[in-house]
């Protein structure tokens, strides 16, 4: 049960992808130009990590090592399509949103890492408990991230509006700002963690 | 001439690292000397022109057989069979420059902008929103189009990357905060140069 | 439990298997969302089309004028308005617009059905130019000759944003062509004599605007 624990908590704190591992550096940037939209795809990305992870771990022992990582890939790709085709269907404006990043989830170096360093290693149920760990430390960072240049950028937060869009810096909502602000807010973590 | 602005827009207007978000993985990690930075532009040049070329070829088939929703898988693995094929021509012709690269090599199937080029090239919707002024020109949508966006790409990439080496060499010897050491001074730099290259926009 | 071993034959055999019922299970989902993505797609344009138009009308099926999609509504079999879906290249990427002229050629209303500008200031001409504010809405006015005021025109152009606004204001204008081209060719009967005199009227005024138009 501790191990359990430690596994589920380790991918928020100790090993966050965003904040300490620095994986998935693309999607962070790109996608959180609002708080919903990095919630959005930090939840699609979780998806995927825990499918895969359980999947890989339930597979780990009749894939043979030399073809595990385009086996891998296949299963990663495989529940990527599925969220890709489910979120065009029923989800069409978040869709539209995140656009190209929702296949890029694929290429994503978080779901390849967990899957060859912790799933293919480790039971199904703790691979399980890794995904929804590593995916909640994805998603908090993403939305973190993207409520901070939301509300820096236009003033609003969630959508709803705290101070008026004039008064905001618009430079956080483009492509410079995502670099600051993501590096300012390392910044603070680094600086907490330290203490 | 219709050619010559898709390189000015692929390499300076729309930069793929800068102001699209692709390729950030690489540029963050590779990009500590300039030697290793262009090495691998090199190689990720010669990937993603390949790759572009084959996914373009590939889609036809999947749109004539109507299965578009297996693309991101055939996409990945025509990517991932390239950079396999790539390593081991590279072992046999150049040793050093295979040693040079090191790890780096087999991390260029999980570069984003890969993957990323192919799908857009791969969608004309796409291809012509990233590209607007080509319509009704010469150039339009076709595949020499978009191995031109490609290679295009490819440079903008290798100079986003240089250029980061450049600054990151002599940030090395500059004296930084503690809390800023390492990626976050890094990301700062990259800010003010992703600032620095908005300044292209509207040109093209 | 042992790893499977890494011979020839174990390593096809799984990457087949594996890939066999992935291509299997997506084929399944696809099959599953295929009819809902469709139907998203006609839903939305569908949607823009009665937002942009009086309440209550019947909408005809599309007519190609001007290489525009058109869309005439009637009201108790009378025309009284007509949608047409125009696009024109913006800042970054193109602007695919909605609007609704009536019977007079005025704006009722516009949607934005796809946009690639930038956010927080191209990205403003879904809501800007339906703004009451000052001189910056075209409700109700009449389309064909819009320009920003950089323009010496007399509508006032997003701040910061002049090149999207200038790319709309292209847009509604040559919607607005389209609109004309559609509505001179569907003038019959004495009844609708004036609406046809004053119909070739502008349409000499809108020719001009054609050409400059081409030239740009």
């Amino acid at each position: 049960m501790n191990n359990a624990m430690k596994t589920l908590t380790n991918g928020i704190l100790k090993e966050n992808p965003t904040f300490v591992l620095v994986l998935g550096m693309c999607p962070t940037l790109a996608t959180t130009t609002s708080a919903v939209n990095g919630m959005a795809m930090g939840l699609a990305t979780m998806f995927v990590l825990i499918c895969s992870n359980i999947v890989i771990s339930l597979l780990k022992n009749v894939i043979p090592d030399k073809v595990r990582i385009p086996a891998f890939i296949v299963v990663i790709a495989t529940f990527v399509t599925i969220v890709q085709l489910v979120m065009q269907a029923y989800l069409p404006g978040i869709y539209d949103v995140l656009g190209l990043f929702i296949p890029l989830i694929v290429v994503n170096c978080i779901v390849l890492g967990r899957a060859e360093a912790f799933a293919a290693k480790n039971s199904v149920g703790l691979s399980a408990l890794d995904g929804i760990g590593m995916g909640l430390g994805f998603t908090m960072a993403l939305t973190l991230l993207g409520a901070v240049r939301e509300l820096l950028g236009t003033g609003a937060c969630f959508g709803f509006q705290i101070f008026p869009d004039n008064y905001g810096a618009l430079l956080f909502v483009l492509a410079p700002g995502a670099f600051i602000a993501l590096a300012y807010l390392m910044v603070i973590i680094n600086k907490i963690q330290n203490k | 001439m219709v050619y010559f602005l898709i390189f000015i827009s692929a390499i300076f207007v729309n930069n793929i690292v800068l102001s699209q978000f692709l390729g950030i993985c690489p540029f963050l990690g590779v990009s500590k000397k300039i030697d290793t930075a262009l090495g691998m532009s090199a190689a990720v040049t010669f990937v993603l022109t390949l790759a572009t070329i084959v996914t373009y070829l590939l889609q036809k088939l999947l749109v004539l057989w109507q299965i578009e929703f297996l693309q991101t898988i055939l996409f990945i693995l025509i990517i991932a069979a390239l950079v396999q094929m790539i390593e081991i021509i590279l072992k046999k012709i150049s040793p050093s420059l295979y040693q040079a690269l090191g790890v780096f090599l087999p991390l260029i199937t999980t570069n984003c902008c890969i993957l990323g080029v192919a799908l857009i090239v791969a969608d004309q919707q796409k291809l012509l929103a990233k590209l607007p002024f080509i319509e009704d020109t010469c150039a339009s949508y076709g595949l020499l189009t978009g191995t031109i966006y490609a290679i295009a790409t490819a440079v903008g990439f290798g100079l986003a990357l240089v250029l980061f080496a450049g600054i990151r060499e002599q940030l090395a010897l500059a004296k930084v905060p503690q809390a800023m050491k390492g990626t976050p001074i890094a990301l700062l730099t990259a800010g003010l140069l992703a600032m620095a290259f908005m300044g292209f926009s509207g040109v093209v | 439990m042992a790893k499977l071993e890494s011979t020839l034959q174990n390593m096809i055999l799984s990457l087949v298997i594996i890939c066999v019922v992935a291509a299997g299970a997506l084929a399944g989902v696809y099959i599953l969302t295929k009819a809902n993505i469709e139907a998203q797609e006609t839903a939305k344009k569908q949607a823009a089309i009665l937002a942009v138009l009086p309440e209550g009308c019947e909408v005809a099926d599309a007519e190609e004028v001007a290489g525009l999609k058109v869309y005439k509504a009637y009201q108790g079999g009378e025309w009284v308005a007509t949608a047409v879906e125009t696009s024109e290249v913006g800042f970054d990427g193109h602007q695919v617009i909605m609007v609704g002229f009536d019977a007079e050629g005025k704006v009722i209303n516009y949607e934005v059905l796809k946009q690639t500008e930038t956010p927080g200031l191209g990205a403003h001409i879904d809501h800007w130019f339906k703004d009451q504010k000052g001189n910056q809405s075209i409700i109700g006015r009449k389309a064909g000759a819009l320009s920003v005021r950089q323009d010496s025109g007399d509508v006032d152009a997003i701040t910061a944003a002049t090149i999207s606004s200038r790319a709309f204001l292209k847009a509604i204008n040559k919607a607005y062509a389209a609109y004309k081209g559609g509505d001179v060719e569907a003038q019959t009967g004495a009844s609708q004599l004036n609406k046809a005199e004053e119909a070739e009227g502008e349409e000499a005024n809108v020719e001009p605007t054609n050409e400059e138009e081409g030239a740009l």
